[in-house]
């Protein structure tokens, strides 16, 4: 708990300066999370508040839950039905925080053991006017909707997309074509990159799909994207490696067109929250720090850059699906969330050879380490997006 | 049976500056390097020097140190005879150092003007700081070179490849393995670097690894650590306290096979690389999720407080259970793995920073167990396939080594391997 409200305080410092810089400082920024955090007690037969009102502004309600039940509690709108803020899932004994952005008004507080019924101990609560220049906290929940709508089109059209490339990859590789297949190769998988963190989500596809010889386990077979790549692309293999014969050909290429169709099937009705969306940006993040600018993903075609492009494609759609909610939560984000993919576009573009980027061995050491860089810049504040749109 | 030749330092070892046997007689009297002078040893005389001759070994269940040196070593092409004497020598000096003596008998600041201290002398004035040696022999020992393979113990397996094992070759394996342990980072690091340098010529260093932070406690009397991701690390840890449970999972018995193991244990030593970078732009729902329980206190996020009992049938909202299925937790308790339990005694790590920047920074992972195949591998294997934290972590480096019942003060670490007394 301790941790968090320094944590909370740093965050509130850091605005602050930034704040600071462009001459427009609001009143009471300094005002430390410590200062408003409110004691909430779930007991099995109330939900006790510290205090029944606050200053507007960041506040942190601290709920312990001392009852025997999983609980919840929320802080309700002056209608006693519109959810401000929740925190649900408290174990017995376990403490956990609620960080809001409260505007002046009219609310009430309440917990729910048991996670049934109305609620215990519904209470009034009164946020008064600190002066605070706050931002707008207006109904989102339309924008949310399109923001979801345009998303699932998004993930439907990868797909398909994955689903005609790979049955010509796959023709290619049986029927020999080998030059032909190593050309669709990155291209194709491009599809899968850009929506890597739905793909991937399915338990039972993602090993058979785009597991890495590297995360194999002893007898375990080896199927997918990089079974085939490595025979593709054998010059790294270890000696002795033997190229794949006409009937693994087939069974490979054969399972993955048929895992890829399977995958179709199961996005149609995927549906996506808001927080599904920002921590999805901030996934294809981490698939790039830890894969791509690794070069560990594409290990024997070195078409790593591909990939890497995909995975920012893919965050700047689920960033620009939710930027106009941003704009209005957090400006200052939102700008510096703008500036720092487009340099790390700048940094891609200097690698385009063609249709496509040059391999990553033939990347320096420089510009390896310039990409690390850039693509820390982005993940450090895009990993904020879910706590400052998602209540 | 004991001679001086059998407890003392052999001509060969500390350039020919072989001492009587003083060891016995000087084990926690201080002696002639009496260190830090008196005061220290007699505020910190219980808790600074354990034994290192006894039943077993110290630096399993003793308190878990703050800092650790763990070194292993390749044996180079010499004898039987010679791999004896060398394991006399490093008993000898591992007795003396632990003691809070100098490596050798004239210390670093003595002896004949004309040659080279038989200490090092970076340890002159420092406590002992609990200084504990443990010795470990890898299964590469007992090829046809020394003539042990049939004394090899069933237990000492080869590790299986697990997935997402990403070894770097140059961090795996050793015939030798030595784990010095010391609330004094100086003090451990100065019982490997004399170990080392007695062993030269007959086995050279091949990895080596510092840990800068304990992330297990092994008594109930110590506080739960954490470990580089922020959480406590090793709260359902084996106790040295709870003797049955460490005489079931730790100390290798008679009726387990190699009689000469019995009342040792077998190390399992991994190199878990963290991306800590990741890690921390990740959402704290997303760290409690991955590890099953609350990062302040470390509550299993079923409910109550560090010590409670994970309830993994607990549900929340939509019944999905309150601890993950694929959480750190869920997968590694002993519960999913019929009782199978492992004594953990590893550290926090940080060696400098790789080309990209980032710190290379991690988890010195050391477990103990009586028996590594049906202890340590499933909880590893179950870990390697569904832990929510892998995409956090990866394997760089991996070792076995049964580790031999301690030695007694007439003999040196490993003689019952050898049929020696």
């Amino acid at each position: 708990m301790t941790s968090l409200s320094t944590r909370f305080g740093f965050a509130a410092a850091a605005t602050v300066a930034a704040l600071a810089l462009t001459g427009c400082v609001p009143n009471n920024v300094g005002t430390t999370a410590s200062d408003n955090t409110i004691a909430v007690d779930s007991s099995a037969t109330d939900c006790a508040v510290s205090s029944a009102e606050a200053p507007s502004g960041n506040l942190v309600f601290s709920v312990t839950n001392s009852g025997d039940q999983v609980t919840e509690f929320y802080l309700l709108a002056d209608d006693g039905l519109r959810i401000v803020g929740e925190v649900e899932n408290i174990g017995p004994g376990i403490s956990r925080d609620l960080v809001v952005v409260a505007q002046p008004g009219d609310y009430f507080t309440v917990c729910k053991p048991g996670m049934i019924g109305e609620g215990l101990g519904k209470t009034p609560f009164t946020v008064t006017d600190s002066g605070a220049d706050l931002a707008l906290s207006g109904d989102i929940a339309a924008q949310v909707e399109t923001a979801n709508a345009n998303y699932k089109s998004y993930v439907k059209d990868q797909i398909e997309n994955l689903v005609v490339g790979t049955e010509d990859f796959a023709a290619a590789y049986i029927a020999g074509d080998d030059d032909a297949a190593r050309a669709l190769y990155a291209p194709t998988r491009v599809f899968w990159e850009r929506v890597e963190t739905v793909a991937e989500s399915f338990g039972d596809l993602d090993p058979r799909m785009d597991l890495r010889e590297a995360d194999l386990e002893d007898g375990q077979e080896w199927t997918g994207w990089h079974a085939i790549e490595k025979d593709l692309w054998p010059q790294d293999a270890e000696a002795g490696f033997t190229a794949y014969d006409q009937s693994k050909r087939e069974a490979l290429a054969t399972q993955l067109v048929a895992d890829t169709n399977t995958l179709y099937a199961n996005v149609q009705e995927l549906e996506f929250t808001l927080d599904q969306q920002t921590n999805g940006a901030i996934g294809l993040l981490d698939e790039v720090a830890s894969g791509k600018v690794t070069g560990e993903e594409e290990f024997w075609s070195h078409t790593d850059l591909w990939d890497f492009q995909a995975n920012i494609d893919g965050a700047r759609v689920l960033y620009d699906g939710v930027r106009d909610i941003l704009v209005e939560k957090d400006a200052e984000l939102a700008s510096t969330l703008d500036a720092e993919f487009e340099q790390l576009q700048v940094l891609l573009d200097a690698q385009k050879e063609g249709d496509g980027f040059r391999l990553y061995t033939e990347l320096s050491t420089s510009e390896i380490r310039a990409f690390s860089d850039q693509v820390n810049a982005l993940a450090e504040p895009l990993s904020r997006l879910t706590a400052v749109l998602v209540l | 049976m004991p001679t001086e030749e059998s407890t003392g330092l052999s001509r060969r070892g500390l350039l020919g500056l072989a001492g009587a046997g003083v060891v016995g007689a000087g084990l926690g009297v201080g002696g002639a390097f009496a260190v830090g002078g008196g005061s220290a040893s007699t505020t910190n005389a219980v808790a600074s020097t354990y034994p290192f001759f006894g039943k077993h070994q110290s630096g399993i269940t003793t308190p878990a140190q703050d800092r650790l040196h763990f070194a292993a070593f390749d044996v180079n092409d010499i004898s039987r005879d010679d791999l004896i004497e060398l394991l006399r020598d490093w008993s000898y000096a591992a007795a003396r150092m632990t003691a809070g003596q100098a490596a050798g008998e004239y210390g670093p600041a003595s002896g004949p003007y004309d040659a080279p201290p038989d200490d090092t002398g970076e340890a002159l004035d420092l406590p002992p700081g609990g200084l504990t040696i443990t010795f470990g022999f890898g299964p590469s020992l007992f090829d046809d070179r020394f003539g042990l393979a049939a004394q090899r113990p069933s237990a000492l397996i080869d590790l299986p490849k697990f997935p997402s094992d990403a070894l770097q070759p140059e961090l795996v394996g050793g015939d030798l393995c030595i784990q010095a342990c010391s609330d004094d980072p100086q003090v451990a690091v100065h019982a490997i670097r004399n170990l080392s340098r007695i062993a030269f010529g007959r086995a050279t260093l091949r990895w080596s690894q510092l840990g800068f932070g304990r992330t297990s406690s092994t008594t109930q009397a110590q506080k739960t650590p954490r470990n580089l991701f922020g959480f406590k690390d090793g709260t359902a840890n084996l106790r040295a306290e709870d003797t049955a449970g460490v005489a079931q999972h730790v100390w290798a018995a008679s009726e387990d096979g190699a009689s000469w193991m019995t009342g040792g244990s077998y190390l399992v030593s991994r190199k878990i690389r963290m991306t800590v970078e990741t890690w921390d732009r990740t959402s704290l729902r997303e760290q409690e999720k991955i590890f099953g329980r609350t990062k302040g206190e470390g509550a299993p996020l079923s409910g109550g407080s560090e010590f409670t009992e994970p309830d993994f049938e607990q549900t929340g909202r939509d019944d999905i259970p309150l601890i993950d299925d694929s959480s750190h937790m869920k997968l590694a308790h002993p519960d999913s793995h019929g009782g199978a339990q492992i004594l953990r005694r590893g550290y926090n790590f940080v060696d400098g920073n790789d080309e990209l920047g980032r710190l290379n920074a991690g988890l010195f992972f050391i477990s103990f167990q009586r028996d590594p195949g049906t202890q340590f591998v499933p909880i590893q294997l179950a870990l390697s396939r569904n832990d929510l934290m892998n995409e956090y972590v990866r394997y760089v480096g991996s070792a076995i080594f049964a580790v031999p019942p301690g030695a007694t003060s007439s003999s040196f670490v490993g003689a019952g391997m050898f049929g020696l007394p």
